[in-house]
C-alpha cells in the first residue's frame, strides 16, 4: 500500500481508476438495458480518430477525442432512432472507420507508436494532474446525471413508446445518454484503453444482475463492483507490475465468473428444495364477481 | 355534453406507401368504455397508436381533450397500456420500479418521488392485485401478471383516459378477471377507456360501445356485436387465453 503514497503518479492512477470504476457502470447499465452493450466500443473507436486528430494538430488528444466521440454518438443515436440502417451495420461502420482514421492520423503526426498504444490499451500511470482533473470533473458529472435522472432514463430504456406517451423528452434523454457514453468512453480510455472500454461499462452490470432483483439494486451493486475492480486492479498492477488496464478488466471478468458460479449453484440448490416441496399455486388474490 | 376526450377526424395512416387506415373518424366522450375490435392486420392497433401519436398521420386530425394532438402536452391525463412489456429489459427490474414509471408523467423528469407518488404506486398495485409482488422481478411473473403490472403502471399516474392495446391477449383467466375488476373501478371513478381487443372475454359487460375495424376502415360503430357462437368478431382467428400461468422467466438468470 505504501507504494501509492510514495509515488504521486500511482496515487493519481488509483484515484482516476476509482472515479472511472464508479461512473462507467452507472452509465453502462442503461446501455445493457437497451441491449446496446457494445456501443461503447464503437464510440471508443471513433474517439481514437479524435486522439489521432489531436496528436496531429498538437491539441489535447483527450479533448479532441471528447468532441469526436460526442459527434459519433449523436450520429449513432440519430441513425438508431430513425431506424434507417440496422444498428449492427452502423456499429460496424464506426468500428472500422474510427480505428482506421485513428491509426492513419496518428501515423501522420510525429507521435511515436507508443502513444497510440497508450490510447489503445490504457496508460493509467501516465495520468497527469491535468488529466486527473478532467477525469474527476467529467466522471462526477456523469455519475450525478445518471443517478439523478435514473427514473426517467430507466423509463426510456425500458419502454421507449410508453415514455413518449408519458410526455417525457425522449429524444433529449436519448441524446444525453449518447453524449454521456462518449464522455465516459473518452475518460475511460486513459484507464483501460479503447479496446477494453466496454468491459468497465458492461461487465460489472452483467455481474450484478446475476444476483439482483431490481434495477436500482443492480445499479448500486454494479457501481460497487466497478469500484472494486478498478481499485484492486490498480493495486495488482502496482504490486505485480502488470498492465493496469488489463488487470482491472480481468478482475472484473473474474468477479463475473465467481458470482455466476455462485448464483448457478444457489439456483440448483433452490430447484432441488423446490422439487422436494409441493409446488405452491398462485394465491387467488383478486376475486371479481362479474355482474 | 362535454367536449370529447378523443376525436379522430378523417384519419389516414400508411406504412411505406401501403394504406393501413383510410378516412377513419371516431369520437370518444367522457365516461365511455369503447372497444376497438377487428381481425389481425385490420388496423385496429394502428388506430390507437395514431391516437397517441406513436405513428404519424398521413391525413386527417386527432384531438385529445379538445387540444390538437401535436400541441397536446397534458400526457398525465392519459394512461397507456401497451400490448406487452417492452423487450428492452436486459437488466432486471422490480414490479414496483416498472409501476413507478407511471408517475413520471405527473412528476416530471427532475423531481424525486414524494410520498404521494409512492402512495399512488401502492394503490395501483392493489387495484390489480399485485401488492405483494412489488419487490419481485417482473421477469419472474406470468404473462398475465406482467400485463397487470402494465395496467398498474398506467393507473399509477391517475389518468382520466386509459388506452389499452390488446390487454387480454394470451392472459390467464385469473388475470383477465383481475383486469376486468381494475377496469370497472376505473370506469366507476369517472374514467374513460379506449381498448383494442381480439376477444372481449370477461371485459364484455364493461364495454359501452364497440367499433369494428375492417381493412383499414370502420365498418361498425355501436352496440357490441352479438356473435353467433362464443365469440365472433369479423374474420378473427382465435388466440385462446388458456394456460399461461408458467412464469415467463426470460431473463431470470
Amino acid at each position: 500500500m505504501d507504494l501509492f503514497f510514495h509515488y504521486d503518479f500511482m496515487l493519481r492512477a488509483l484515484v482516476g481508476a476509482l472515479v472511472i470504476g464508479l461512473a462507467a457502470p452507472a452509465l453502462g447499465i442503461y446501455l445493457v438495458q437497451r441491449r446496446l452493450a457494445l456501443i461503447g466500443d464503437g464510440i471508443g473507436h471513433v474517439a481514437l480518430t479524435g486522439v489521432g486528430a489531436g496528436l496531429l494538430l498538437n491539441r489535447s488528444p483527450v479533448l479532441v477525442a471528447v468532441v469526436a466521440a460526442t459527434l459519433g454518438a449523436i450520429v449513432i443515436e440519430l441513425v438508431r432512432s430513425r431506424g434507417r440502417t440496422s444498428g449492427d451495420l452502423a456499429l460496424a461502420l464506426l468500428f472500422y472507420g474510427g480505428i482506421a482514421g485513428g491509426v492513419m492520423l496518428v501515423g501522420l503526426s510525429d507521435a511515436s507508436s507508443g502513444s497510440l498504444n497508450a490510447y489503445l490499451f490504457g496508460s493509467l500511470t501516465t495520468t497527469s494532474p491535468a488529466d486527473l482533473i478532467t477525469i474527476g470533473v467529467l466522471g462526477v458529472a456523469i455519475l450525478v446525471t445518471m443517478l439523478a435522472l435514473r427514473p426517467a432514463l430507466f423509463a426510456v430504456c425500458h419502454d421507449e413508446e410508453y415514455a413518449r406517451v408519458s410526455g417525457l423528452p425522449v429524444r433529449a434523454l436519448n441524446l444525453l445518454l449518447a453524449v454521456g457514453t462518449a464522455v465516459t468512453v473518452t475518460i475511460a480510455m486513459r484507464a483501460v484503453g479503447v479496446l477494453l472500454i466496454s468491459a468497465l461499462m458492461v461487465v460489472p452490470v452483467a455481474t450484478a444482475q446475476q444476483v439482483t432483483r431490481g434495477f436500482r439494486s443492480t445499479m448500486v451493486a454494479a457501481m460497487a463492483l466497478g469500484l472494486f475492480a478498478a481499485g484492486a486492479g490498480v493495486w495488482v498492477a502496482a504490486t505485480a507490475d502488470t498492465a493496469p488496464g488489463a488487470s482491472v478488466v480481468l478482475l472484473a471478468i473474474g468477479s463475473f465468473l465467481v458470482v455466476a458460479l455462485l448464483a448457478a449453484g444457489r439456483r440448483a440448490l433452490r430447484r432441488r428444495t423446490r422439487l422436494a416441496a409441493v409446488p405452491v399455486a398462485e394465491p387467488p388474490e383478486h376475486e371479481v364477481v362479474l355482474g | 355534453m362535454t367536449e370529447p376526450v378523443i376525436q379522430v377526424a378523417h384519419a389516414a395512416v400508411g406504412y411505406d406507401g401501403r394504406a393501413v387506415l383510410r378516412d377513419v373518424s371516431l369520437t370518444v366522450t367522457a365516461g365511455e368504455v369503447v372497444a376497438v375490435l377487428g381481425a389481425n392486420g385490420s388496423g385496429k392497433s394502428t388506430l390507437i397508436r395514431a391516437v397517441l401519436g406513436l405513428v404519424p398521420l398521413g391525413a386527417g386530425s386527432v384531438t385529445l381533450f379538445g387540444t390538437p394532438q401535436r400541441r397536446f402536452r397534458q400526457w398525465h391525463r392519459i394512461g397507456y397500456v401497451p400490448q406487452r412489456l417492452g423487450a428492452g429489459s436486459g437488466v432486471p427490474a422490480t414490479v414496483g420500479e416498472v409501476v413507478a414509471s407511471g408517475r413520471l408523467a405527473r412528476r416530471g423528469v427532475l423531481r424525486p418521488p414524494r410520498r404521494a407518488d409512492r402512495e399512488a404506486v401502492a394503490a395501483a398495485l392493489r387495484a390489480v392485485g399485485l401488492a405483494d409482488r412489488a419487490g419481485d422481478p417482473v421477469a419472474t411473473l406470468s404473462g398475465g401478471q406482467q400485463q397487470r403490472t402494465l395496467i398498474a403502471r398506467a393507473l399509477a399516474g391517475r389518468p382520466e383516459l386509459l388506452v389499452l392495446d390488446e390487454p387480454t391477449a394470451g392472459v390467464d383467466a385469473a388475470s383477465q378477471e383481475a383486469f376486468a375488476g381494475a377496469l370497472r373501478d376505473f370506469r366507476d371513478g369517472g374514467g374513460t377507456v379506449l381498448l383494442v381487443a381480439h376477444e372481449l372475454g370477461p371485459l364484455r359487460p364493461l364495454i359501452s360501445r364497440a367499433v369494428v375495424v375492417h381493412q383499414g376502415g370502420i365498418c361498425h360503430d355501436g352496440a357490441v356485436p352479438e356473435p353467433a357462437g362464443h365469440h365472433a368478431e369479423p374474420g378473427h382467428d382465435h388466440v385462446h387465453p388458456h394456460c399461461d400461468e408458467e412464469p415467463a422467466g426470460l431473463w431470470s438468470m
